[in-house]
């Protein structure tokens, strides 16, 4: 048992065990219902509806996207722009644009630009998407306290836990405990931050 | 997938259509009635009023034709990727795609003008000498006289195309009657083949559940969907390309494809929410279904313009002399010469670029858009119009350099649409609202965009 053991540092979180999808999300109302902010539902697949029991908020990643847009549709345009259609004295030669007429058409017309527009658009949208999704899950993280857990290996296979963060307000080694023995797990383990303590003093 | 709240939801509204078909058919009929009154009226009474009420037609045709076209893409679309979560609204546009008979029919007016005609809808249809014809009009007076010849010459000035000239006579081993009309027997026989084998096979899979059927609508929908990319290729050309022989586009089945892809996704949402509002399948289709449809919607208000700036990008980076035409009378040129002329079409070609391409994108985009039904209902509406507005600026530049949308137009897109409304209630009262016994209903009912 957990508590036995020595104290090894800071508590990370508290973890407890389900056997199947029902029991699970139960409990993880339940948790919600008692007030904890900093909770999570892992589970080997994806639980449709899941995000309204964990309460969660829409993401703002379709802000980011939309933000990588507008940039890449500005900066295109503002390159094509430069590049075909200007020329100013004091720039120097290596980023001087370099008008030219092209097909008899004017030096700066927009549907021969759209095409490179709508390129750096797409291509920034999707640099923005990618790394947006990156940055809002705390990627890239090599280590993770929870790994130190044998029980929770099995998450990747049949096996569905609740954690409770050892941050949370309402958090407290007994209190929660308890209370997570109240919703039937098939175990409770407290999981410590270990190796992460110096990075985190530091 | 699993349901959180343990429930698994079940087909149990209303999914059979009364006698209430009948009554909705027989007042599509009167609005039908109503509307070619009104559009042959005024066609009458205005000046070339023929012409105008057969190209007027030949929009509301494009337009409906569209409509199934799309709906069969969609029904095909579905199988080839073995969607789950389309299962429950499957079944309207089963019933649009199906509907060809009622189309083959709507494209008769098409067919004679061509055989019996004198190429009133397409130049390559026309016969003889076209500069005689306008001499043979006896005139009341050598000052008429003059002014018509006159008006004729400033005519093929302003359409070289109409008149039969040598480009468009070497087009005529491919641009003649007797193959018209054999191309268009053969698109509409496939068509139709298409959509009423995988509305019997949806259809009997009501009463005998049986998961061949939709294994079988499967492995048929792969080459099928190539048929019809083919098909409807060449068929766009026939119906709206060929209207300028002089023109060409290779991208221009896509460019009409794009449109009827567009139009029969805010055709679906509208059904849905009347049949909704009217307390079928009430509680089964829910938002998430409609979220889904609302990405149809907006994928291809883009693909529309992603297809039209192609088209309009080669055209004017080559500004090949023989297909500038086809761009002038529809108001793409920024030559003032041209925009004094045709600058009426011009206007409806911003209005496409804002109302058809920019407006719903940009009003599409957020997820809640698609999640509100009032605002995606009020998108469907506005979209449907501007695929409207859209075969309007295809067709009807072709009639004169100034803009013409009055009770002919009106009139007889109200007609073709409500008589293409009753074959597809009429289809659709025959079965019930949802292929009840799919394999992947159970999915449809449960799904949830994540």
């Amino acid at each position: 048992m957990a508590e036995n053991r020595p104290e090894r540092g800071p508590v990370y979180a508290m973890i407890a065990e389900y056997a199947n999808v029902t029991a699970a999300v139960r409990a993880a109302k339940q948790v919600r219902e008692a007030g904890y902010t900093r909770w999570d539902l892992h589970s080997p697949f994806p639980i449709h509806g899941v995000h309204k029991v964990l309460g969660m908020r829409p993401t703002i990643l379709p802000w980011l996207t939309l933000g990588g847009g507008l940039i890449g549709l500005l900066g295109g345009l503002l390159l094509v722009w430069w590049t075909n259609a200007t020329m100013f004295e004091g720039v120097p030669t290596t980023l001087q644009g370099y008008p030219y007429i092209v097909s008899g058409k004017p030096q700066f017309s927009l549907p021969a630009n759209i095409a490179i527009i709508f390129e750096t658009t797409v291509l920034l949208a999707a640099l923005a998407t990618v790394f947006g999704v990156f940055a809002l899950n705390g990627m890239p993280m090599l280590y993770n306290p929870l790994f130190k857990s044998r029980r929770f290996r099995r998450v990747t296979e049949d096996r569905f836990f609740i954690l409770i963060d050892g941050e949370d307000a309402k958090f407290d080694p007994r209190w929660t405990r308890q209370f997570l023995e109240s919703l039937d797990p098939l175990s409770i383990e407290q999981v410590h931050l270990d190796e992460l303590e110096e990075e985190e003093s530091s | 997938m699993a349901d959180p709240h343990g429930t698994t939801r079940s087909l149990d509204d209303a999914i059979e259509l009364g006698d209430e078909p009948g009554r909705w058919q027989r007042g599509l009929a009167v609005i039908a009635g109503i509307g070619l009154v009104a559009a042959l009226g005024q066609a009458a009474m205005a000046e070339d009023g023929w012409r105008r009420f057969m190209l007027a037609y030949l929009v509301a045709f494009a337009f409906v034709l569209s409509l199934s076209l799309g709906a069969m893409f969609f029904v095909l679309l579905q199988h080839v990727c073995r969607a789950g979560w389309s299962v429950l609204v499957r079944r309207p546009i089963e019933a649009m795609a199906a509907n060809m008979p009622v189309v083959a029919l709507l494209f008769v007016p098409i067919a004679l003008s061509v055989v019996l005609g004198g190429g009133e809808v397409f130049p390559w249809a026309q016969r003889g000498e076209p500069a005689a014809s306008a001499a043979e009009v006896a005139p009341a007076s050598q000052a008429q006289a003059e002014a018509e010849a006159a008006g004729a010459a400033d005519r093929a000035e302003l359409y070289p195309h109409q008149t039969l000239d040598d480009f468009t006579l070497k087009k005529r081993p491919y641009l003649n009657e007797p193959m018209f009309i054999l191309r268009w027997i053969a698109f509409l026989a496939i068509w139709g083949g298409i959509g009423w084998w995988y509305w019997r096979q949806s259809t009997l899979q009501d009463g005998d559940g049986d998961a061949g059927r939709t294994a079988r609508m499967e492995k048929w929908s792969g080459i099928l969907l190539l048929v019809y990319g083919l098909t409807v290729t060449f068929a766009a050309f026939d119906l709206l390309m060929s209207l300028n022989p002089h023109w060409y586009s290779t991208i221009f089945g896509v460019y009409y494809f794009s449109g009827a892809a567009m139009a029969v996704v805010a055709a679906w949402i509208l059904m849905l929410m009347l049949l909704q509002s009217r307390g079928y399948l009430a509680t089964s289709v829910t938002v998430e279904h409609y979220h889904d449809l609302g990405k149809f919607l907006f994928g291809f208000v883009f693909f529309w313009g992603y297809i039209a700036f192609s088209q309009y990008m080669l055209l004017w980076y080559a500004s090949l002399p023989e297909v500038l035409g086809w761009m002038q009378h529809r108001g793409l040129s920024t030559d003032p010469a041209h925009v004094e002329v045709f600058g009426s079409w011009a206007i409806l070609a911003l209005v496409l670029l804002v109302g058809h391409f920019l407006m719903p994108f940009a009003g599409l985009m957020s997820r809640h858009a698609k999640r509100v039904r009032g605002v995606l209902a009020v998108w469907a509406i506005w979209l449907l119009v501007m695929h409207y507005a859209d075969m309007l600026w295809l067709v009807m530049p072709e009639f004169g350099p100034r803009l013409t949308l009055g009770l002919v137009e009106v009139g007889l897109a109200v007609a073709v649409g409500c008589v293409f409304l009753i074959g597809v209630v009429r289809r659709g009262a025959r079965a019930a609202l949802a292929p009840r016994r799919d394999p992947r209903l159970e999915e449809s009912l449960g799904f949830e965009n994540f």
